[in-house]
């Protein structure tokens, strides 16, 4: 079984208020050298009875389609 | 009479409200169409009401653009015919490409729940018909992603072709950065498709089209609908 892996995250473009939510409460806990956060998706997908090569197009396909939007997200896809 | 489909997901919730305003204020007829469906011959207009459609758990209308009556919504555009989504429902068309633009989480994070104003840009699109550019309408805004996002050269194409329909300003019609509650680039509250005849904004019409509800300007947008509809 293949298991891919999907990282979405807003472009850099793109301002993130939750990052900066969290980056301003880490300053304020003291960690004075955090310059920046972006929050981002992380998925676990399972392919069951998939070569690898397809399993990459199928989890490419699904994060391209589904659990990513193009208009203000980029993602990243690992399988193994 | 017009002939107007409500289009109900699981996890709408504006739906009643929608279909009363049509029907009852409006008077004209109402239907509700369900998710399953892909039927809409004899539709005059769809219209995508509020809610958190399949509970909006990945994106705001990431899934519901995945189900049947999405299909046969965007044949029904592609042919012309008139659509309006309100809150929810505009998230849903962005998701589905018929809307430019994306939400992004309010700038507050907080969920808003609040009265705003936003004034009219356009009046040829298919929910501002015969409302005066620069009219200012008070209606309820509830959401927590309406912040309104496009890359910037695309905004720049967006706004010469015309396609910003609302944005949030003061009482008297000013932009603001205390006017606009969300983070939305430009203050935009609303926009349309290149054809306008697909309309998205966040604000609740239906919930300002009584006087019992404490305003009646979001009668005046389901009335443009009605009104652009005769003319079509």
């Amino acid at each position: 079984m293949a298991r891919a892996r999907v990282y979405v995250t807003l472009k850099k473009s793109v301002f993130d208020p939750q990052g900066k939510t969290i980056h301003d409460a880490l300053v304020s806990l003291g960690y004075t050298g955090v310059k920046d956060v972006r929050q981002g998706k992380f998925f676990e997908v399972e392919l069951d009875g998939l070569p690898p090569e397809t399993a990459r197009a199928t989890a490419e396909e699904i994060a391209r389609k589904v659990l990513s939007n193009p208009v203000i997200e980029s993602f990243r896809v690992e399988v193994e | 009479m017009m002939k107007v489909g409500v289009v109900v997901f699981p996890g709408s919730n504006c739906d009643h409200d929608t279909y009363h305003a049509f029907k009852h204020v409006l008077g004209q007829e109402a239907l509700f169409v369900w998710h399953k469906d892909s039927d809409l011959r004899g539709l005059d207009a769809v219209v995508l009401p509020g809610g958190f459609a399949y509970g909006d758990y990945l994106r705001t209308g990431a899934i519901a653009r995945f189900s049947p009556v999405m299909r046969a919504v965007t044949e029904f555009a592609g042919a012309g015919g008139t659509v309006l989504g309100i809150c929810n429902g505009f998230q849903i068309l962005q998701e589905a490409g018929l809307l430019p633009g994306a939400m992004l989480r309010n700038r507050t994070l907080k969920f808003l729940s609040q009265p705003v104003h936003v004034r009219v840009e356009r009046d040829d699109t298919a929910a501002t018909a015969g409302i005066p550019v620069g009219t200012v309408l008070t209606m309820p805004i509830a959401h927590g992603e309406g912040n309104f996002y496009l890359a910037d050269d695309e905004l720049d194409r967006l706004e010469q072709a015309g396609q910003v329909v609302f944005r949030y300003t003061t009482k008297d019609g000013r932009i603001t950065d205390e006017s606009n509650p969300n983070g939305s680039l430009r203050a935009i509250a609303g926009v349309c498709n290149r054809e306008r005849n697909v309309v998205g904004l966040m604000p609740h019409p239906e919930r300002a089209s009584e006087p019992g509800l404490g305003s009646t300007d979001g009668r005046r947008v389901l009335e443009a609908l009605v009104t652009s509809l005769v003319r079509a």
